[in-house]
C-alpha cells in the first residue's frame, strides 16, 4: 500500500518505494525533492529562507536552504543512496504579493537561487523545476518513478 | 537588548490582546458605519503560533483564502496582513455591497476593491490604536490582495517571522452581523528594530 507522507513548513522527510511525499500550499517557500531511480528512495524539504547566517534562533536547520538541503542529503545517504546517483526537482518560490520593501523583496526568487546554489555545491543536478509566478502550489513526489505532480488553484495540474 | 519572537512573554501578549481589542473595536465601528448595520465582535484570540502550524490556521494549507497586505512605514516599520477564508470574504463583500453572491467564483474587480477598502479600514483602526498607545506615527500603504491556497498566502507572514524565530504573532478576530459570522486572521509583522521599539513604548521591555 502506498502511503503519502506529509512534509510541513520548515520540515523534511525521506521515504522509500512505494511511498510518496507531499507538501501543501507552497507559496514563496521552495520544495526541494531528491531521488534516485535505482533505489527508489525519495526525500523532500520545504524551505522558507535562503540562508541561516545572520538569523537569530536558527534552531531548525530545515527552515533554510543552506542547512536543510545538506541534512536532507545525509538522510538520503542513510537510506543507502549514493550522492552521485541523486537528482533534484524544484517547485515553489512564487511571489504572492508585489512587495515594495527592499529587504523583503521577492524572497521566493532568493529561495530558488539559494536552493540551486546549495545543490550545485553538493554536485547534485537539477533535472526539472516549476518555480516563480504569483500562485501557490501543492506538490506530490512519487518514489515509483520520481515524478513530481504540481497542483494549483485555477492553473491546473502538471507533472514534471 | 537582543530579543526574538520566541521570547515574547505573557505580559507582552496581554498588551497585544488589549491592543487587538481596541483595534478591532475601532475597525468594527468603522465597518458598521460603512454598511449601516449593527455588528458585534468577539474578544480577539492573541497567541504565538509555531511556524509549522501557520498553514493550518485557517483549517488546511490548501483551502482557498483571501489575503490583504499593507506596508507600514514611519516610526514603526513592517507589514499588516489580513487573511480570511473565501466564504468569510464573500460574506464581507455581501455586507458591503448588499448583494448575495452565488458560489465561490473569483472576485470581480469591484469586489476586490471593496475587500481592499476593508483592509484599509481595519489596518487604519489597528494602527490608530497602536499609535494612541505608543505615540508612534505610522503610515499605511495601498493594500494588495491575493487569492490562493492558505499555505501559500500564510507563508508570507510565516517567512517574515521565520527570520526572527520559530513562532508568529497571530490575532484571530470574529465579527458577527445577525446570522453571518466572519473570521479574519490578523498578522502584525514589525521589523526586529520596530518590535523592540514597540515593546519599550508599551512598557514591557
Amino acid at each position: 500500500m502506498m502511503e503519502i507522507i506529509k512534509v510541513g513548513m520548515a520540515d523534511l522527510n525521506v521515504t522509500t518505494y512505494p511511498n510518496a511525499l507531499t507538501t501543501l500550499g507552497l507559496g514563496s517557500c521552495v520544495g526541494v525533492c531528491i531521488y534516485d531511480t535505482k533505489t527508489k528512495a525519495i526525500g523532500m524539504i520545504h524551505i522558507m529562507l535562503p540562508y541561516s547566517w545572520g538569523v537569530k534562533n536558527n534552531t531548525n536547520p530545515a527552515k533554510f536552504a543552506d542547512t536543510g538541503i545538506p541534512l536532507l542529503i545525509e538522510k538520503m545517504e542513510e537510506l543507502g543512496v549514493a550522492k552521485k546517483n541523486m537528482v533534484a526537482k524544484l517547485a515553489g518560490g512564487a511571489q504572492m504579493f508585489e512587495v515594495t520593501r527592499s529587504e523583503f523583496m521577492n524572497i521566493g526568487k532568493r529561495n530558488v537561487e539559494a536552493a540551486k546554489k546549495v545543490l550545485q555545491d553538493l554536485g547534485i543536478s537539477i533535472v526539472a523545476e516549476d518555480t516563480g509566478g504569483n500562485y501557490g502550489r501543492t506538490i506530490i513526489f512519487y518514489s515509483e518513478d520520481g515524478r513530481l505532480e504540481i497542483k494549483t488553484i485555477g492553473k491546473g495540474t502538471k507533472t514534471i | 537588548m537582543s530579543l526574538s519572537n520566541n521570547e515574547i512573554n505573557e505580559m507582552y501578549l496581554d498588551v497585544l490582546k488589549e491592543l487587538g481589542n481596541i483595534g478591532t473595536g475601532n475597525a468594527v465601528s468603522a465597518l458598521a458605519m460603512m454598511i449601516g448595520r449593527k455588528i458585534n465582535m468577539k474578544v480577539p484570540v492573541v497567541k504565538m503560533v509555531k511556524l509549522q502550524e501557520v498553514p493550518e490556521i485557517l483549517g488546511g494549507a490548501e483551502i482557498p483564502v483571501v489575503g490583504i497586505l499593507l506596508n507600514v512605514e514611519g516610526d514603526i516599520e513592517g507589514f499588516i496582513m489580513f487573511v480570511m477564508s473565501q466564504a468569510s470574504a464573500h460574506l464581507l463583500v455581501n455586507m458591503l455591497v448588499g448583494t448575495t453572491l452565488n458560489g465561490y467564483s473569483e472576485f470581480t474587480d469591484i469586489e476586490k476593491s471593496a475587500l481592499m477598502e476593508i483592509g484599509n479600514i481595519l489596518a487604519g483602526a489597528y494602527l490608530t490604536a497602536l499609535s494612541s498607545l505608543t505615540g508612534f506615527k505610522m503610515i499605511q500603504s495601498v493594500p494588495q490582495l491575493a487569492e490562493d491556497m492558505a499555505g501559500a498566502i500564510l507563508s508570507f507572514p510565516a517567512i517574515q517571522f521565520g527570520g526572527t524565530g520559530d513562532t508568529a504573532l497571530y490575532i484571530e478576530t470574529e465579527i458577527f452581523e445577525e446570522s453571518s459570522k466572519i473570521i479574519a486572521d490578523f498578522f502584525l509583522i514589525p521589523t526586529i528594530e520596530s518590535y523592540q521599539k514597540m515593546l519599550k513604548a508599551l512598557g514591557v521591555a
